[in-house]
């Protein structure tokens, strides 16, 4: 299958700048990036796409066996890498797409020239002396209000939103789309995303690593990001002034400008 | 006309209203809101986020949609979320939020409404329990049609000497076990039985009077020689029933190998069922109609045609059920007919009965509608085997 079709992947910003993957987490899709595009595409050419099961990647490719570990989402990037050709590829991951990022960089390092993993956290659930921030309870509440929420999904749901006279740029089906995904693999994704474990694969990332977090994130609380830091060779840590998981939305001029100085040093 | 006040009216309103910094800040709150939560305003304003308000399940839901998605739209409707009350407590809540902007078009605020829904949320998690229960009902449904269906019918095929066989059952319904029958079985005398037939309808009757043909075929062969008499003892046994509302006829074809030196020699014998076709080693495609066959089991005194004709090596006979011949090829009335059939066996033959099985279920594949279960049994001489 055309990886181009499967994970809905667009390219803009300058055409001969170094790769930049952008890479969405859990509970939305590539427009996450939308307020950083515009600035991080002037040095850079960027790639965009969707997590299969995800926005408006191809449902039919989405596999249950395939997609019940992280390990399945790091092959797809990598098969997008491979299929589309691309080298020196500097791939951001936003929340759980930090560490699909981590496990595609150790499995083939040489495809990249650079890691920016913008609020990551290795391991949500608390255990022993590590502070994931979560426990089980916890992740089965959050699959509860997944159940009470088939948000856009059911027609009774989807708000009608007389387009968006702020930013005439988001098209109607644009924002239909968003955030919308069917709750079978909605549920399946807050799984995977809430109780892997990926502590043991940080130290395995041999590329430049910028660790991006927000000041205050209920999700990805400062120590997570230190531990993250801490775990992965040669890794710097940024917090950002922000507040929220999802700094490219709260914070969009200083995430894009910390992605934008790290891009600059990786080549 | 009475005026409402207006302060009044903010405060203790029949919903929460909260007012946020764009970070998530409590900037104002009314009363009704701080009464279900059991904190004092001072306790909130300016300290919490609205975020701090939900529970931790909520707040990832917070994290990952509603924030996202109430920063793209400038606004966000009907979301359940449940309250953490400072007791500890859950109050189940309908949210809806929307983006102040200023006169630059710079958003300011986030004004949110906050609705009681623990009645409804009850509600709703009786509904999606019923719906659970449902899907997992019909799964088991599912399993047990699927592993009924699979008991009345032969697995594997055994195989005669010299011979290949391929045999494939289609179900149209994944919840209606189907009518279709087939099974190849030793007789004395180095003798094979075979049949393949069709219970008219669908559902447990029809399963039960699937397997009463079954084995009444397979007893009376091992007292029959002739294959007619093997079919009219069936009839008697459905035609018993006639009267009664789990009645059920068939259509039916009947037949015994017996091994010569060039091969075997096959007798049919038919109830109203599609001829068989025999593939030819030289190519030729012959149907075996038993013309004149009536249905099994609606008649006293039925109509049972027979034929007799040889097989060699490289000949494959097909026998299949009126499923496939019906199949819809297309959104209309077409059906896939029994022309093209023959033409799409002509293009087949030579071939074995694995290959022919095998090509046939694709071609099942590329219909557009199987409306009924469809049963194939092929049996091929190949005169490579043993008498062992």
């Amino acid at each position: 299958m055309d990886v181009r079709v499967r994970s809905n992947i667009t390219f803009t910003g300058r055409d001969h700048g170094p790769v930049v993957m952008l890479s969405h987490g859990f509970g939305c899709d590539q427009n996450m990036w939308r307020q950083v595009t515009a600035k991080l595409g002037e040095q850079s050419r960027l790639l965009l796409f969707d997590h299969v099961g995800a926005g408006r990647s191809d449902l039919t490719a989405w596999d249950p066996a395939r997609y019940a570990s992280l390990d399945g989402y790091a092959r797809d990037v990598l098969e997008i890498c491979r299929d589309l050709d691309l080298r020196d590829v500097i791939f951001v991951g936003h929340s759980v797409s930090a560490m699909i990022g981590v496990l595609a960089v150790a499995e083939e390092p040489d495809r990249f020239a650079g890691l920016v993993l913008l609020t990551p956290s290795p391991c949500y659930i608390d255990e022993g002396d590590y502070r994931g921030g979560f426990t089980h309870d916890d992740i089965d509440e959050l699959l509860e209000s997944l159940d009470s929420n088939y948000l856009g999904w059911s027609a009774a749901m989807a708000p009608v939103i007389m387009g968006n006279p702020d930013r005439p740029e988001l098209g109607q089906e644009l924002t239909d789309s968003f955030c919308r995904t069917d709750p079978t693999i909605a549920k399946a994704f807050a799984r995977v995303t809430f109780l892997s474990d990926q502590r043991a694969d940080l130290p395995r990332v041999r590329v430049p690593t910028l660790v991006l977090q927000s000041a205050v994130d209920a999700i990805a609380p400062p120590e997570v990001g230190a531990y993250v830091s801490a775990h992965i060779p040669g890794s710097r840590l940024v917090t950002l002034d922000a507040i929220g998981h999802c700094p490219q939305l709260s914070a969009p001029q200083a995430t894009a400008q910390a992605i934008t100085s790290f891009v600059a040093e990786c080549r | 006309m009475l005026e409402d006040d207006i302060d009044d009216l903010y405060d203790t309103a029949p919903c929460g209203n909260l007012s946020t910094l764009l970070d998530g800040t409590i900037a104002k709150i009314n009363v009704t809101l701080l009464d279900w939560l059991g904190y004092t305003r001072d306790e909130v304003v300016g300290r919490k986020r609205f975020s701090d308000l939900l529970t931790v399940g909520g707040r990832l839901y917070h994290e990952t949609h509603f924030a996202p998605l109430l920063q793209m739209r400038g606004e966000i409707n009907g979301i359940a979320l449940d309250l953490r009350c400072a007791d500890g407590s859950r109050m189940p809540v309908l949210v809806t939020s929307t983006v102040k902007t200023g006169g630059d078009g710079q958003p300011l605020l986030i004004r949110t409404t906050i609705f009681d829904a623990r009645e409804r949320r009850a509600y709703e998690r009786e509904l999606l329990y019923a719906s659970k229960q449902a899907e997992a009902e019909r799964e088991r449904l599912r399993e047990l049609v699927a592993e009924l269906q699979h008991s009345l019918l032969p697995d594997p095929l055994p195989t005669p000497p010299r011979m290949q066989v391929g045999a494939y059952y289609h179900m149209a319904s994944t919840d209606r076990i189907g009518g279709d029958f087939y099974d190849l079985f030793p007789l004395d005398g180095g003798r094979w039985g075979f049949f393949l037939g069709d219970v008219c309808g669908k559902g447990p009757v029809a399963a039960a009077t699937t397997a009463a043909a079954r084995y009444t075929l397979r007893t009376a062969a091992a007292y029959e020689p002739e294959p007619a008499a093997v079919l009219a003892h069936l009839n008697s046994v459905l035609y018993q029933g006639y009267h009664s509302r789990s009645h059920r006829h068939c259509t039916v074809v009947f037949g015994i190998l017996t091994p010569t030196a060039s091969g075997y020699s096959v007798t049919i014998a038919g109830g109203g069922h599609p001829a068989p076709m025999l593939l030819r080693a030289d190519g030729t495609v012959e149907a075996q109609p038993t013309t004149g066959g009536t249905l099994i089991g609606s008649l006293r005194k039925p109509n049972i045609a027979t034929r007799t004709f040889s097989v060699a090596a490289g000949d494959t006979l097909l026998l299949y059920s009126d499923g496939l011949p019906e199949a819809r090829t297309g959104p209309g009335t077409d059906r896939y007919g029994e022309e093209a059939l023959r033409t799409f066996l002509a293009q087949l033959t030579p071939t074995s009965a694995p290959v022919a099985v095998e090509a046939l279920t694709g071609l099942l594949g590329t219909l557009e509608r199987l409306d009924d279960d469809v049963a194939l049994m092929a049996l091929s001489f190949d005169g490579t085997g043993s008498d062992d």
